[in-house]
């Protein structure tokens, strides 16, 4: 590739032809700030926090958008620079509700962390009118309190070009200017799919979910009640981030040990029942093969997946699987199989999950998710909230010791947390319906090909003499590029795993937040989705199939997938939904 | 913020309906065809009401919200019916230090509108302009094209009552 060579504080940097002054001053060790950048996703030059000098040019350029020429010379810290970095710092602030003692993002907000840096003195200065705004509580996983919106729009970008959805934008213009959506109808409104990218993406705390934490903690403290919790696969991947490990740290066992030292009564693991998941949708797919049932059938893991089905895609939610997603089969099998089993009244149990997403929290009050007569999941918590759980309550996460699952419902395979990352599902459904329909032993239980976090992957096997070809998109803009190609005849497929996020549960809307620059420089997706891979091959059972507490279940319980009493437990239907 | 309510009722005919789809039919496939396709739309319902963007939106495949954030941009597009007899009043400098503010609160006050919107048996319209080039007259407001001048908040029943 093409070089080209400038100077940037007087010292020669030499950056691929194409680089921003960004890029290039990162080889050169210097991290100039950012607040709207996102890059490939929001390059819009709009906040002015990253200008610095060029030579020659008339005023200060925004470093993230300005591409580098041969000989330039370039400035970062000159007094105009980091004047005018705070000018438009002190010029944001202005219109900010500064409550940072009462603000969730406090600790790890962006904004935050710029007036830190670029020295901040005094906070009545910026006193003075405000853009009124009201805070947005319409929908089911999340506020949006626009008083501490700074107009980034990265929200924006994320929900239009990643997610391909588009139900917040910027309305009116100057003072004025929100975000919202369109005739100010709130987000519970509109066909937000609660995928929570939105939340993941914001720099300050604009955007937070529901929380939940203190319901649980009246919970637990509840004699009369028996509360259990499960933990997603992804969890585990990027619970460690929270307090201090590097991002792809595996903190399963310290995470046990925590919920249990938070007083819950059963630590339980999302494992188990996507185990079962494997189960009834294998025997699902190859019951829909063998009797000319409608095809590709697609994943209903994904609450935000499933929902955006409903809105953009309603004639295919036939192509649903009719399983309920993990997180409900739990709290099903938790309230029937397990209550019986232990004798407690399904009335006297709490079911909470953590998830590393936000979608969960509607998911939980969608209808047909009560088989027992009661909710199958009573709260939903994301990754965030568990840390901010742990750390209310003084449990010291670093030191605990590593501490396994409760049984039954904790004991989980290989193939189940792989869950958490995209094509995870697709591969843990190969594994059992293989063995399956072949009756044979597979050599190699690894399928790579759909592995990685490309938006959209495909692969061909060949299963019992017959050619199953199957297809991963994760990322609603992806999944809506592969869903037209398959309405529009241009591809085939037997079996498609659909995730709502891009990378998958790792990467989810419930996950902790990572700062823009960190974003912009680090494979988050990849090194999380590693340590559920790295499970994986440690965990001497990798097949759902051969899950013993699985077997018992359907040896004492449930009979065999696709059974009655499966069905009535574990199955769900869908609705169609308008696009607002 | 814009306002919420939508207070005349919307009455597009099949006629218009067919206008845009044909509008759109022609412009959808022309980058940047959004802004044009907004100004027909106007020119053919004089307004853009959530139904009007919702067909533009559902025939162009362009987010509502993206729609909407483009017609409270700029001030071209209106989401609400003008009346038949349109008030303006002006809020440039001049009229304001005149105490063209106190106006615009009696009109809102009288007419139960805000500035945008229009009464629900679609009378009257409130909108504040900038100059009207008779600074001279300070505070002014316009109906129609009829200008009144030199006005205080008593005189404004009177002069809505020439409009009954």
């Amino acid at each position: 590739m093409e070089n080209v060579t400038i100077k940037i504080n007087g010292m020669e940097v030499t950056a691929p032809k194409g680089s921003t002054i960004l890029e290039a001053a990162r080889l050169a060790h210097i991290e100039i700030p950012t607040l709207c950048f996102l890059k490939e996703i929001n390059e819009i030059g709009a906040c002015r926090i990253c200008v610095v000098e060029v030579k020659g040019a008339r005023s200060l350029v925004a470093s993230c958008v300005y591409p580098i020429n041969e000989g330039m010379e370039v400035w970062t810290n000159t007094p105009r620079v980091l004047e005018s970095r705070k000018k438009t710092l002190q010029l944001l602030l202005s219109n900010h509700d500064r409550k940072c003692l009462s603000c969730v993002r406090s600790g790890n907000c962006e904004l935050q962390q710029l007036a830190k840096e670029l020295g901040v003195e005094d906070e009545s200065y910026y006193d003075g009118e405000r853009t009124p705004s009201e805070i947005d509580d319409s929908a089911a996983h999340m506020f949006r309190d626009n008083s501490k919106c700074i107009l980034c729009r990265r929200c924006v970008a994320v929900c239009e070009q990643v997610q391909g959805i588009g139900v917040i934008g910027a309305n009116q213009r100057g003072f004025a200017t929100n975000i919202g959506s369109a005739f100010e109808m709130g987000l519970g409104e509109t066909s937000c799919v609660s995928c929570g990218q939105c939340i993941a993406v914001c720099p300050t705390g604009a955007l937070y979910e529901k929380s939940c934490i203190d319901d649980v903690l009246a919970a637990i403290h509840d004699p009369k009640k028996h509360v259990i919790v499960q933990t997603a696969p992804a969890v585990r991947a990027g619970l460690g981030e929270e307090f201090g490990y590097p991002i792809g740290t595996d903190v399963q066992g310290k995470m046990a040990a925590a919920l249990r030292r938070i007083g819950f009564d059963k630590v339980f693991d999302t494992n188990f029942s996507a185990d079962l998941t494997i189960m009834e949708e294998a025997h699902e797919f190859i019951e829909r093969v063998q009797n000319g049932g409608v095809l590709p059938m697609i994943t209903s893991c994904s609450p935000g997946w499933v929902k955006y089905c409903e809105h953009y895609f309603p004639e295919m939610t036939r192509n649903l699987s009719s399983c309920k997603s993990p997180q409900q089969m739990f709290g099903a099998i938790a309230k029937s199989y397990y209550a019986e089993k232990m004798g407690i009244d399904p009335k006297d149990i709490v079911s909470v999950s953590v998830m590393p997403c936000t979608a969960k929290k509607f998911e939980i009050g969608r209808p047909d998710e009560d088989a027992s007569g009661y909710p199958d999941v009573d709260y939903s918590m994301t990754t965030r909230e568990l840390a901010r759980m742990i750390k209310k309550l003084g449990i010291r996460f670093c030191d605990l010791p590593d501490e396994e699952f409760d049984a039954p419902l904790g004991i989980g395979t290989g193939a189940a947390v792989i869950f958490g990352a995209t094509g995870g599902v697709m591969e843990a459904a190969l594994r059992t319906a293989v063995e399956t329909l072949t009756g044979e032993e597979l050599p190699s239980v690894d399928f790579t090909q759909v592995r990685g976090t490309e938006g959209i992957k495909e692969a061909t096997y060949e299963v019992a003499g017959m050619e199953v070809k199957v297809a991963v998109a994760s990322g609603l803009a992806n999944a809506r590029k592969l869903l037209n190609m398959v309405k529009n005849g241009e591809a085939q497929y037997h079996f498609i795993e659909i995730m709502g996020c891009p990378g998958g549960c790792v990467n989810g809307g419930g996950q902790p937040q990572q700062p823009g620059f960190v974003r912009n420089t680090t494979d988050i997706r990849a090194l999380r989705a590693s340590v559920l891979y790295q499970l994986d091959e440690n965990n001497p059972i990798r097949k759902s199939h051969e899950n013993p507490a699985i077997k018992e279940l359907y040896a004492t319980y449930l009979g065999k997938p696709g059974s009655e009493k499966a069905h009535h437990l574990l199955h769900t239907t869908y609705v169609k939904r308008s696009i607002n | 913020m814009a306002c919420k309510k939508q207070t005349v009722p919307f009455s597009g005919t099949k006629e218009q309906e067919e206008a845009l789809k044909k509008v759109i039919a022609e412009l959808k496939d022309t980058p940047g065809a959004l802004m044009p396709i907004m100004q027909k739309a106007q020119e053919i319902y004089g307004y853009l009401p959530i139904e009007v963007q919702t067909m533009i939106s559902d025939e162009t495949g362009t987010p509502l919200e993206k729609i909407y954030g483009v017609a409270t941009f700029y001030s071209q597009f209106a989401l609400q019916p003008k009346g038949k007899y349109k008030i303006s009043v002006c809020l440039g400098t001049a009229c304001y230090v005149k105490g063209s503010g106190n106006i615009f609160s009696k009109l809102e006050e009288i007419l139960g509108i805000t500035n945008g919107e229009c009464t629900p048996d679609g009378k009257f319209s409130l909108d504040s302009c900038r100059c009207v080039g008779a600074c001279g007259l300070a505070p002014v407001m316009m109906i129609n094209d009829e200008v009144y001048g030199r006005l205080v908040p008593d005189d404004i029943p009177g002069i809505l009552a020439k409009y009954k």
